[in-house]
């Protein structure tokens, strides 16, 4: 009974929050974790990159591209946020269903967004990482881990897709005439 | 951890791996060693390794070269390249380097022992020790007359001194001590590693607990051979094997009571992995023992490589440039030595 008690109690905390607020936090979640994941797999690109390139140099440039592959990552979470952030509207009602709607799906495709690019900006910067030390001993191998490379980056693109669809759904009612 | 180093590792270790990787591509391959074997004179030698990693090393030499020589530089090759990795690494790696010098330093402490014993100068016998093995007070290793001295007067303040609890005793030295004090210090030294190894956790665990499981075995299989005929006891030959491995423990005691090669050789092919070794060798010849366990070792190194996000590759690397060292050490002596049809029995290629 004290269980059933004090979970309506925290289930109704939530329906009492603002939808601003989830709307704020999944706008701040896109970009945040995007952007953690993508320093992320820059650093482990990155570290083997610079000890890899002492014995070959050749390999630098080239293996930029592991580095820009995660820096996109980060650029789909600024992107998202930027989408989500014109979707916020004003609102007279902000405890209409509607306005509670548009502020869960924000908060939603925030989520989405941000683990979805967490997840691949880290694997795009372990596949980089091993790319850096193929290269460094067997240049033919680059451009096959490329491939792979371009896959993991994939991965990052359908979490994209996947909260633009949800904030599509977005709609704040309008004031009462 | 297992499977999530990749996620955390290159913070301290990324960009040591990837320098170790670099190096590793330095190693001579088949082709070197095919030039190599073709040489007709010491300098023919220092040419083809002139385009090596070695050639900064030869290139100031004087024309008539020693084998010492050039063993001396590839050896002065691996230092350098230790001391860089030392240098460069942070906790836990510098420690786990640390642990790859130590094998050295109970080598090199027991040929000071017995060198002194046989009386012989100790600026001569210290420039004999492996550079990586050196300590601070290691030439006062000499004043020693009995186990309990040479710990007590030098070897309290060394990494090795954990290890000697075991084997304090107040026997003077002679040539059978030293010998069962060197095996039973590497004993104690190999199980640390292993706890050490296994204290790191992930892929390094594994890996490396292979690598020093197979050094184990490889030692309890010399520890046979070498005291078979000798006055060491059963038990003590028992006492000297490592409690980790694929024969412990069935495997040690087997070993134990082995009384000729062909013995230890049906107590080994129960063991699938050094089956193999041993199907290579005709029956009653032990001699080739050593270049097959190379062989395999070197196989089991070069594995090591392949995977990625683990302090293996360190250890690998010291490794084979070790072995590289003694390959070209057996090259230069059968060229400087003219005996060049035997030059492919002491070679162990790496790739």
């Amino acid at each position: 009974m004290g269980f059933v008690l004090w979970w309506r109690e925290w289930t109704h905390a939530f329906l009492y929050m603002s939808p601003f607020v989830f709307s704020a936090i999944g706008i701040a979640l896109s970009v945040g974790i995007s952007v953690l994941g993508a320093a992320w797999g820059i650093y482990i690109t990155g570290s083997t990159l610079i000890g890899a390139a002492i014995r070959a140099p050749r390999i630098t440039s080239k293996n930029l591209i592991s580095v820009i592959f995660c820096e996109a990552v980060a650029i789909y979470g600024v992107i998202v946020a930027i989408i989500l952030q014109t979707k916020l509207e004003n609102t007279t009602q902000p405890f209409d269903p509607e306005s509670m709607r548009a502020g869960y799906s924000l908060f939603a495709s925030g989520i989405i967004v941000g683990f979805a690019n967490l997840v691949c900006g880290l694997c795009v910067g372990i596949i980089g990482s091993s790319c850096a030390l193929s290269d460094a001993q067997n240049s033919t191998l680059f451009v096959k881990i490329l491939v792979i490379e371009i896959f993991g980056s994939a991965l990052g693109l359908f979490g994209v897709i996947v909260g633009i669809i949800m904030s599509s759904q977005a709609s704040w009612p309008s004031a009462p005439i | 951890m297992y499977g999530f180093e990749a996620l955390y590792f290159n913070v301290d270790g990324g960009y040591l791996e990837a320098i170790v990787r670099g190096y590793r591509a330095g190693l001579l391959t088949a082709a070197d060693y095919n030039n190599l074997c073709q040489c007709e004179s010491l300098d023919d030698v220092k040419m083809h390794l002139a385009a090596t990693d070695y050639g900064p090393y030869l290139a100031n030499e004087p024309s008539p070269l020693h084998t010492t020589t050039i063993v001396e530089k590839c050896t002065q090759k691996l230092v350098d390249d230790y001391n860089h990795m030392l240098t460069q690494a942070t906790e836990p790696l510098s420690t786990f380097l640390e642990y790859i010098s130590y094998g050295h330093m109970i080598d090199n402490v027991v040929l000071i022992v017995t060198g002194t014993l046989h009386e012989r100068d100790v600026h001569e016998l210290l420039e004999k020790c492996h550079p990586l093995g050196m300590f601070d007070s290691i030439a006062t290793l000499a004043v020693a007359q009995n186990l309990r001295e040479l710990y007590r007067l030098v070897l309290v303040d060394t990494p090795l001194a954990p290890y000697f609890s075991e084997c304090i005793s107040s026997e003077d030295l002679d040539d059978m001590n030293i010998e069962i004090m060197r095996n039973t210090l590497y004993k104690a030294y190999l199980e640390d590693f292993y706890r050490f190894c296994q204290k790191l956790g992930g892929a390094t665990a594994t890996i490396m607990c292979d690598l020093l499981a197979f050094e184990a075995d490889r030692r309890a299989v010399d520890i046979t051979i070498n005291s078979i005929g000798t006055e060491l006891t059963r038990d003590d030959r028992r006492k000297l094997y490592s409690n980790f491995g694929l024969l412990y423990p069935y495997g040690h005691e087997e070993l134990a009571v082995c009384d000729d090669f062909d013995q230890v050789r049906g107590t080994m092919d129960k063991y699938p992995p050094y089956q193999s070794i041993f199907a290579k060798l005709s029956f009653g010849e032990s001699q080739m023992l050593d270049k097959a366990f190379y062989e395999e070792e070197v196989k089991r190194l070069c594995q090591a490589f392949e995977q990625q996000f683990h302090y293996a590759v360190f250890f690998a690397y010291i490794r084979l440039r070790e072995q590289e060292t003694r390959n070209l050490m057996w090259i230069s002596e059968c060229v400087a030595q003219n005996q060049k049809s035997r030059i492919h029995d002491g070679i162990v290629l790496i790739f």
